[in-house]
């Protein structure tokens, strides 16, 4: 562990990315197969087999601390992470150790064949033989989310100046349902032929938001727009008479959406699409709330399959007929994926997103106004001559949103953040006047700079007017600009509103109290925007 | 038990002296445990501090009416009997005693347990009721000794001076910024400090505390005259213009919450030493038991849990209902909360 460590340390001490790649590099190259392997494992989002629970984790901890289980419980939210909380509360070590990652990983798995009390005593050898780092580690192999400052893209790359093979090569290895488990580094990664996978996706490509006006995109002939939908991105692959659907996270969610089986009854294999999964009332996409249940859900009821039953709304064509489309100009591919999908029948559960026809950039910015009628979020402008690149890459993809909805509301209530931001008051309620109450209706949590959080903080230490537990009321003086993306109705809220991804968009230092808005106003909301 | 102390809005008020200990309002008596500008706040008609923590008080509020008090010299005020002892927190830092007819409160101001070399250390003070701070009151607060943090500098420092790199160190003027010149090797190489910093030193240098030779980064320095350099400045000048005239550079930051990782990123410091001028959980526990105080208050920090857990653990304790402002040694560690340069 002391070699992984070192390099986690490595990484988490700057903030450059080529000093990450540097120190993950020189990884690659000089450790142990094991140890590798684990890594990109571990740096891909995957785990071992969960041994033992979080909430045996935090007993055994606070046991082993010598404090009540609720210190921990209290403590946790400001550190921000629990791995971190119970490495940061145990006593020091009284051992050392140098058994590589790789051993403490088989330690964890050939716990599952044993009694509870025997993975106790074998958690508690652990915590005494690792140092703190170590054993934040240790502890983040048992909770998972190993979230370092590494993604993907940069682990490829640092793999690709080790092994001397093209990204491109090794981010196509590295994607699908591989477990470190059940492979060998080299399997993985040196070995010719990785792509006999058939559920092996292709990595996506990602759009950059558009900041500046259309018109520096040069001719308007050179783009195809498309309506950007509110849904789950997926990639459906249709091989050897099966399907696997997956989401941008890379993760399977085939089972998720049972309707898309058909799709085999439609297509022929060696087909890859690209686009957006929506909920489907036989004409146009449903809110996204409609979605949201089915997200969550293994396996679907059918009640739920009846009332949201969803469909993919292609928009590109990534393979066809066992052949790679991606370097093919989007105008060739998005020609065969019409022409593939042309003659389905209406029950199908496959469509091809619209393209938006227009021929000056002024039209496009009417037709993007009325998103909001289509159940759409804005649109999408595609370059016709680009190829499918992977990863998020500024040039020829760009989503181009409606501007957020925004309310102008009073701070009531404000509570401490954790992790990043465990000093700083992050975590506040909102409020909007009804008659000469103040009714809150949402809370947000980001939006603001770091400075201006430090200033609020300051202001609510001196602001208190009372606290409940950690939240503490304060003094309705300051009024903010809340943006959100979606707003419906919710009889559990107090105003009866929900909204959807509010954050603070502006600190309206200039607005007095009472000019922020009020109910009547968001119900005015809610009947046009509503959903 | 009888109230030697109350709260009021203004801050910790004493009736039977009629005075005020760290008042964050202005108020004509004001007893003050140390120079940070959330204890020490211009705009009180009269002061009251200890000898040594006077002169830092002075350049920084100006002209104010102050009285110096010896350490364990009592005075009598009104009612009340009132003596300074150290609080190990920075020089001249003091916790408050105030005896009222036999009944004794303390009121710790900022403080730490263990001894940094330079400042006066914590010496524990028998009360009936205890006012703690808490700042790090959480059992995941726990400190290394010096010499180990002071090791971990030392190489950081050195290994930036072998590879052509100025080491720019983030530390609070006064207080932290002079913990660190005493505890690392001054031989590594030079000590560049800027402003703000190198005015406190004056102060305590003028006083007798021993500090190593600096060198003030004033305008017309040229920063290729000192390879290998470590440079102390408050927080707030890491990120700023003020830094880039070192060129290649590591930057670094000292404090007690450097402990939690997702702080630590947010300084987006190259290195991050876990270094503070509070007690942590140990060293809460430890000046809480030698008090023998049956009473404790907590205030500053995680008040509400740390009372919590002390009434769990069998004491009385209770929050301080008032809340006084922000702090400007660790709580806020923004730029925006600096002691104004000098
Ligand atoms: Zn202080
Ligand atoms: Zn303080």
């Amino acid at each position: 562990m002391k070699d992984f460590a070192a390099l986690f340390t490595a990484i988490d001490q700057t903030t450059r990315t080529t000093a990450k790649t540097k120190a993950l590099a020189g990884f690659f190259a000089e450790a142990e197969e094991a140890d590798k392997l684990w890594t990109i494992a571990l740096f891909s989002g995957r785990r071992p087999k969960r041994a033992v629970t979080t909430t045996q984790l935090r007993e055994w901890a606070a046991e082993e601390a010598g404090v009540p289980l609720w210190l921990l419980e209290e403590s946790y939210p400001i550190v921000g992470d629990l791995a971190e909380t119970i490495a940061l509360l145990l006593p020091p070590a009284t051992r050392h150790d140098d058994a590589p990652l790789s051993y403490w990983i088989n330690e964890l798995r050939s716990l599952a064949a044993l009694d509870i009390e025997t993975r106790k005593a074998r958690i508690l050898d652990a915590w005494d033989r690792l140092d703190e780092t170590e054993r934040f580690l240790f502890n983040k192999l048992i909770t998972g989310g190993f979230r370092i400052g590494v993604s993907q893209k940069l682990m490829t790359r640092a793999l690709a100046q080790a092994t001397g093979q093209q990204e491109a090569v090794l981010a196509h290895k590295l994607m699908g349902g591989w477990d470190p488990a059940e492979t060998s580094y080299h399997a993985l990664i040196e070995a010719e032929d990785p792509g006999a996978d058939e559920s092996r996706p292709y990595p996506f490509y990602l759009a950059y938001q558009l900041d500046d006006p259309p018109e520096r995109l040069g001719a308007p002939e050179d783009w195809q727009a498309e309506w950007k939908w509110d849904g789950i991105r997926g990639q459906l692959i249709l091989r050897g008479g099966s399907h696997h659907l997956w989401s941008r996270g890379e993760e399977l969610i085939t089972g998720r959406f049972p309707e898309l089986a058909r799709a085999v009854d439609f297509l022929p294999p060696g087909t890859v699409l690209d686009g957006e999964i929506v909920t489907w009332d036989g004409s146009q996409p449903m809110s996204f709330s409609t979605l949201q249940p089915r997200i969550g859900r293994k396996t679907v009821p059918k009640k739920l399959l009846k009332e949201a039953p969803v469909i993919l709304l292609a928009y590109d064509l990534l393979e066809a007929d066992g052949a790679d489309l991606r370097d093919a100009p989007l105008r060739d591919r998005r020609a065969r994926l019409d022409a593939l999908l042309a003659g389905l029948p209406p029950d199908a559960p496959l469509r091809a997103s619209p393209r938006i026809t227009f021929d000056a950039w002024q039209t496009l910015a009417d037709t993007r106004a009325a998103a909001r009628d289509m159940r759409a979020e804005g649109v999408m402008l595609k370059r016709l001559d680009s190829p499918y690149l992977s990863g998020r890459k500024k040039g020829d993809w760009w989503k181009w949103k409606l501007d957020p909805l925004t309310v102008d509301a009073v701070m009531i209530y404000a509570q401490q953040g954790h992790g990043r931001r465990a000093n700083l008051f992050t975590d506040f309620t909102f409020a909007v006047w009804n008659g000469n109450d103040l009714v809150p209706f949402t809370k947000a949590y980001s939006g603001l700079t770091d400075a201006e959080f430090t200033q609020i903080t300051s202001w609510v230490r001196k602001n208190t007017l009372q606290r409940f537990g950690p939240v503490r009321q304060v003094r309705p003086e300051h009024v903010f600009e809340i943006a959100f993306e979606g707003i419906h109705a919710s009889p559990r809220h107090k105003s009866g509103i929900a909204l959807r991804f509010p954050r603070m968009s502006r600190w309206r230092q200039d607005k007095p109290v009472q000019e922020a808005n009020t109910l009547d106003h968001l119900q005015q909301m809610l009947a046009t925007y509503g959903t | 038990m009888a109230n030697v102390l109350t709260f009021r809005p203004e801050g910790i008020y004493c009736p039977a002296g009629d005075f005020y200990i760290d008042p964050w309002r202005p108020v004509d008596r004001a007893l003050i445990t140390h120079g940070h500008s959330d204890h020490a706040r211009p705009g009180h008609a009269r002061y009251l501090a200890t000898h040594a923590a006077l002169p830092v008080m002075q350049h920084r509020l100006g002209e104010i009416t102050a009285e110096g008090i010896g350490f364990g010299e009592t005075r009598r005020i009104g009612a009340a009997s009132v003596s300074f002892h150290p609080a190990g927190h920075l020089p001249g830092s003091a916790q408050i005693r105030v005896e009222v007819g036999g009944e004794v409160w303390v009121v710790s101001g900022d403080y730490k347990t263990t001894p940094d070399g330079l400042c006066e250390p914590f010496e524990p003070v028998r009360c009936h009721a205890f006012i703690t701070e808490c700042t790090f009151g959480l059992p995941v607060f726990k400190w290394r000794p010096q010499n180990e943090v002071a090791a971990e500098v030392n190489a950081w420092w050195a290994a930036n001076a072998a590879a052509g790199r100025v080491s720019i160190l983030g530390a609070y003027a006064l207080g932290k910024a002079q913990r660190l010149l005493h505890m690392i090797d001054a031989d590594i190489g030079p000590i560049l400090t800027h402003g703000a910093v190198e005015a406190t030193n004056a102060v305590l240098r003028r006083q007798g505390y021993p500090l190593p030779d600096t060198r003030h980064v004033a305008p017309d320095l040229n920063p290729k005259d000192y390879p290998g350099a470590l440079v102390i400045a408050p927080p707030s000048a890491l990120g700023a213009s003020w830094a880039r005239r070192f060129g290649t550079r590591s930057t670094g930051f000292a404090s007690g919450w450097m402990r939690l990782r997702g702080v630590r990123r947010r300084r987006a410091a190259d290195r991050g030493f876990v270094l503070s001028d509070h007690a942590d959980w140990e060293g809460l526990h430890q000046a809480i038991r030698a008090t023998g105080a049956e009473k404790i208050f907590a205030t500053h920090g995680y008040t509400e849990i740390f009372a919590r857990w002390l009434n769990s653990a069998g004491w009385d304790a209770e929050v301080v209902p008032t809340e006084f402002g922000g702090e400007e040694d660790e709580v806020v560690d923004s730029p925006g909360e600096q002691a104004p340069a000098s």
